[in-house]
Order: C-alpha cells, then structure tokens, then sequence
C-alpha cells in the first residue's frame, strides 16, 4: 500500500522535473529541476532496499555533478535564451523507431527469460551495504580499481582541460605561446 | 494496481529514457544536452536496480555503481571540454561546432 503510495507520488514528480529539465528555456531552471529529479530517483533505490545506492546517488549526482554544473555554468552565458534545434524529420523519426523498438525490447526481456537465476544472491540477515561491499570486493575488485583509475584519469583531464589559472589554457595556446608563458614564469 | 511489480519500474525507466532522448534530438545548447544524457543514465539505472531487487541478484546493483561512475568522469571530461570550447569562441552552440564540414 505504502510502497504503491510512494511509487507513483515519485514517479509523477521524476517525470515532471525531468520534462521540465528537456522543454525549459532557461538553462539554470533546467539544472535545479534536475537535480530534484536526481533527488527523487534516489527514493526509488530505498524503495528497492538498495540503500546503498541511493546514498550513492544522493551523494554522487546531487552532491558531486550537479556542483561541477553549477560551477560550469558560472562560465557561460546562462541568461541568454536557449534556441531550440529545428530538427531534421528523418533523423527524428528514425530515432522514434530505434525508441519504440527499445521499448518492445525492454518488454519482452523479462518474459523471455524467466528461468532466470541469480549469479550473485542477496545474502540473508545482512544489510544492503556489507551485502554491496562483500560483492564488490570480491567478485567485482578489478573493475573496482579499473573505475578508479577512470576517475582519476577524468580529474586529471578535468585539471589540465579547465585548468588551474582560469585566464591562459596550455590546451588552447600554440607551441609559441607555451614558451612565452613558461618564460614569463620562469623569470 | 496497488502491487508494484518488476513491470511498473521498467515503464517507468522507459518514459524517462523517452523524456531524456526527446532532450537529446531537441537541444542545441551543448550543457542542456549533457543534462538529457544524465536522465538518460539514472533512467536505466532505476531499470537495473529495480532488477536486482526483483530477481534478488547483486549484480544490477554493481553496474548501477559503474554507471554511476562513468557519468562522473563523463561530466568532469566534458565539462572540462566545455569550458575550453566557450574560452575559445564564446558559443557553446551544437550547430557552430560542424567545423569539419567537407
């Protein structure tokens, strides 16, 4: 009862912030809006007794992206209207059907395989989180540190991308101008 | 109606996937395309959890994390990218960016 309650009181308000987030023309009401979305998905974990996994999406989306946004707007022109895509017909409709043919996908996997069995069962009498940890770090530990690795690769590019002294970029100078500034700081 | 089933997460994942790839053929301002590409992730991230719960397997749980993961250094690369771009020509428009244009 509580459970169906909650489902569809999350799933209106989800699919409302994300619609506003895709049809608004103001970029900073798109980013609220989405990270209340982000907020609201992550009840649908809790619902599901993935309780970890909502504290990741609480902490990771609301917390980490949607600050990397509200830092990466700050550069850009956000009051300007935002001019929407006259979008070529056939593309459009091409993706439609990619869409429709998701969706039918999507369906019928569950009745297809419905002699499913689990490859890795929830543990009983053991908390979502130890039951995520023995899993992640056992079955799971090379893709672990290869995603580490990735984010620490992504922090580096992120550095050298952006930059540490906002006014002069190594990526968007040429050769000459490299040396100039090494030379200027050198001196 | 009142039982949620495994069925009422999957349409739900999907109408947001839909939401977040109407996004992605109507935007053309490049940070508004990266938020419909984020709705597009934590659609089918509801998919996989729901999924893990309802088969009572870990594993959709795990590639929830990895998404979530890969959506991280995606916006720290992109944004990065981004700020680079808008340096650089002052527009951050999709159509302006066609600079390999035969």
């Amino acid at each position: 009862m509580f459970e169906a309650i909650a489902f569809y009181l999350f799933a209106f308000l989800t699919t409302l912030m994300f619609f506003i987030t895709v049809t608004t023309s103001q970029a900073l009401h798109a980013l609220t809006a989405l990270a209340a979305g982000m907020i609201f998905i992550s009840a649908f974990f809790f619902i599901l007794g993935a309780d970890f996994l909502g504290a990741i999406q609480i902490v990771v989306y609301s917390g980490a992206v949607m600050a990397l946004y509200a830092f990466g707007m700050m550069f850009f022109d956000t009051t300007r209207e935002v001019k929407e895509k006259q979008g070529n017909q056939y593309i459009i409709a091409g993706l439609s059907v990619v869409a429709a043919v998701l969706v039918v996908i999507i369906f019928a996997a569950p009745m297809v395989t419905d002699n499913i069995t689990a490859l890795y069962p929830m543990t009983e009498g053991v908390g979502n989180t130890q039951d995520v940890g023995m899993v992640l770090f056992t079955k799971y530990l090379v893709p672990f540190e290869v995603a580490a690795i990735m984010l620490l690769v992504a922090m580096i590019a992120g550095i050298v991308l952006a930059g540490k002294k906002m006014d002069d970029s190594l990526t968007a100078m040429n050769e000459s101008e490299i040396e100039e500034s090494n030379a200027r700081r050198l001196s | 109606m009142m039982e949620i089933g495994l069925n009422h997460y999957l349409v739900l994942s999907t109408i947001l996937f839909s939401i977040g790839l109407i996004g992605v053929m109507k935007r053309k301002n490049l940070l508004l395309l990266f938020f419909a590409t984020e709705i597009m992730l934590n659609s089918v991230n509801i998919a996989f959890a729901a999924i893990s719960h309802y088969y009572g397997d870990l594993t959709g749980q795990m590639f929830a994390f990895f998404v979530i993961a890969i959506a991280a250094s995606e916006v720290a690369v992109g944004l990065g990218l981004l700020i680079l771009w808008h340096k650089r020509h002052s527009s951050i428009d999709l159509d302006k960016m066609s600079t390999m244009k035969g």
